[in-house]
């Protein structure tokens, strides 16, 4: 009788092997998403198609991908900085909330300051609201020891329902015809598009952050106080690092990272600010960060895909009437796909025979 | 606030409390095993549609219950295929399967969206609805309510007194002990998974076969995140769950009840008030963590041995 048993890999699973694990369960993720297609009436093959050729199949389709990528980058850039500390900050939906209020309130009432002006003041802003979104939950914890996850999720609620109050209230445009929203912003406040595409000038801010990031792991001493602390607390301790001032450094920077994002939405995707931006890009993020192991390149690839997917979705509704919620099953489905075939990393499966 | 007011906000404060109950029994169960799943809210509305469904077309809302108690297991137990066979990290998971559960009840719920089902109706309890105050407060709900009642003391009994119980704690305290004392681990870790998502399930049947008899997206609202914290300031025992949940019942019937009143305060500002509450009972409960039950090896997942 052939018997399953899992054993201890002598070296990690090498660069090949990983690809091989991830495609495998990027492929399984897609054959279970087909079956629920099927299951809801939708041709499956067609279904999948459709996803593909609305994400990435015309130019029209790869620049929207590309346009949802950047919120979606600078948040999981956030998130993975925190992570890398194995802080489990799951609140970038509410500091990318907060992100663009900030930006919001400095590009309503300083709407004539010259753009080299506003618009840095603007993202100063929203990283300062997204910083404290993310500073509040630190805090608690290195004091109080008190559950950061919730802490950060609770945020998100509030955070988007703070944005609420404010479109529906005290920021609503008198000339809406009641619809929640502000009133559209200056010239000067709004963030550009790239030539003649729909893509906006955050892509750049997205390769400059990364890279900064990337280089803030890679050559500075911070960097790498940071990197030793998500390996081993007790040895950083030992080592007389500052853990506690470090892990509220890092939920500062998540969060303002994820402010940037709220900033670059409201700025240069909307042009003003409205309950529609809170789309579940923090979710995402998640997802982008796990994808992605943290590391800022591959952020980006998978930010591409993951947006691409969101895209198609939305492609998959007009064409075939797929509800929206399909979206939620893939992200689900490939995050625990791609976290169960981490398994392969360390361990192999081996047959056993049993007498 | 006079008399008169208040007894119906007691009452309705049990109600809106009773599908977080379930929900945080439910977390407890799977937490003392050792587990930390955070996927309660993904489990409940997953378990809250396969109760409406069931209900609509076998017309039976016990069979209903009984099919989203399964379903909770059932959305559960894809963390215990990542977490306990494949070794995944358990915050990560629980995420996921939260993003999951809510697509997949959104997706497959979407044909259902405003229609009704039928469900369980109020029923007052002989003699014991009598009882001044106290009979109008506790004793004139649905029978899912008075169910809920019971889960609690049964609950702390299988984990003070059964041989089962003492083993899925050992599980949840100290693995390597509880396996040399030759303990199955992972059978109780399945155990506490299953089990636990089965409470989920009921909790969001609560939601679609009570509290409401129809379908809409997003039915749970974040009450699943709510049962997570309360697991905390529960500290892991069955019988404070019970306080936490009405307390946050009550803030929900509270502001459920301000927002009919006309009252000037925006609703968005009366719909953060759970969530605030949360943080705050949060940072409570870790001031005074001294008398607190957290399983040791609570979100630690077992290398496999040969």
């Amino acid at each position: 009788m052939l018997h399953m048993r899992i054993a201890k890999r002598q070296e990690p699973l090498g660069l090949g092997g990983s690809c091989l694990v991830l495609f495998l369960a990027l492929a399984l993720s897609l054959v279970l998403s087909g079956i629920l297609l099927f299951l809801g009436g939708t041709p499956p093959l067609e279904g999948l198609a459709t996803l593909f050729y609305g994400a990435f199949g015309s130019r029209w389709a790869l620049e929207d991908s590309v346009l949802k990528a950047i919120p979606i980058f600078l948040c999981s850039l956030g998130v993975a900085v925190a992570f890398r500390l194995k802080i489990w900050n799951i609140g970038a939906e509410g500091q990318f909330a907060l992100g663009s209020i900030g930006a919001t309130w400095v590009a309503l009432s300083f709407p004539d300051w010259p753009s080299f002006i506003l618009l840095p003041a603007m993202i100063g802003m929203a990283m300062l609201a997204g910083g404290v979104w993310g500073l509040i939950p630190a805090i608690l914890r290195q004091k109080l020891r008190t559950n950061e996850i919730i802490v950060t999720l609770m945020m998100n609620y509030i955070g988007i329902l703070v944005l609420d109050y404010l479109v529906y209230g005290v920021w609503k445009d008198p000339s809406s015809y009641g619809f929640p929203m502000t009133p559209e912003f200056s010239d000067n406040a709004i963030v550009g598009k790239i030539g003649s595409s729909s893509i906006n000038w955050g892509l750049l801010h997205c390769v400059v952050l990364g890279t900064f990031i990337w280089g803030f792991f890679k050559f500075t001493r911070l960097g790498f106080e940071l990197k030793v602390s998500g390996d081993n607390v007790a040895a950083a301790r030992y080592a007389g690092l500052p853990y506690d001032r470090l892990v509220i450094l890092v939920m500062v920077i998540s969060g303002a990272l994820a402010g940037w994002a709220g900033f670059l939405e409201a700025s240069a995707t909307v042009n003003r600010l409205q309950p529609s931006i809170i789309v579940g890009y923090g979710y995402t993020a998640i997802v982008v960060a796990w994808l992605a192991r943290l590391n800022p390149l591959n952020i980006g690839i998978a930010s591409i895909l993951l947006a691409g997917l969101r895209v198609g979705v939305e492609n998959l509704q007009l064409e075939l009437q797929v509800p929206a919620a399909f979206g939620g099953i893939l992200e689900g489905l490939i995050l625990l796909t791609v976290l169960a075939g981490g398994l392969f990393t360390h361990y192999k499966i081996e047959r056993r025979r049993m007498e | 606030m006079t008399f008169e007011l208040l007894i119906p906000l007691l009452a309705a404060a049990v109600q809106s409390g009773t599908p977080i109950l379930y929900a945080t029994l439910g977390e407890i169960f799977t937490e003392k095993s050792g587990v930390l799943n955070l996927g309660v809210e993904g489990a409940m509305i997953v378990g809250a549609l396969a109760g409406f469904l069931v209900s609509k077309f076998t017309g039976s809302p016990v069979l209903g219950l009984l099919a989203a108690g399964l379903a909770g297991s059932l959305a559960t137990s894809i963390h215990g295929v990542v977490c306990l066979w494949f070794q995944g990290n358990q915050v990560v998971s629980g995420l996921a399967l939260t993003i999951l559960g809510a697509g997949l009840a959104n997706y497959l719920g979407t044909p259902y969206v405003g229609l009704s089902a039928p469900g369980f109706s109020p029923l007052a309890l002989p003699l014991l609805s009598e009882i001044p105050v106290l009979g109008q407060i506790f004793f004139n709900h649905d029978p899912l309510v008075y169910l809920s009642y019971c889960i609690p003391p049964v609950m702390w009994l299988f984990f003070a007194k059964t041989r089962f119980g003492l083993n899925l704690r050992a599980v949840g305290e100290h693995p390597a002990a509880a396996t040399a004392a030759g303990i199955n681990v992972v059978s109780y870790r399945w155990l506490g998974i299953l089990g636990g998502g089965f409470f989920m399930g009921l909790g969001g049947a609560y939601l679609s076969l009570a509290y409401t008899h129809l379908w809409t997206t997003n039915l749970t609202g974040g009450r699943g995140w709510i049962a997570v914290a309360l697991v905390i300031f529960a500290f892991w025992r069955p019988i404070r769950a019970v306080y936490g949940a009405y307390l946050f019942g009550g803030v929900m019937a509270l502001q459920l009840r301000l927002q009919a009143s006309g009252t000037q305060l925006p609703s968005s500002l009366l719909l953060m008030l759970p969530y605030i509450l949360t943080v705050f009972v949060l940072v409570l409960s870790s001031w005074k963590k001294g008398s607190s039950e957290e399983p040791a090896a609570l979100g630690v997942n077992i290398e496999p041995v040969d």
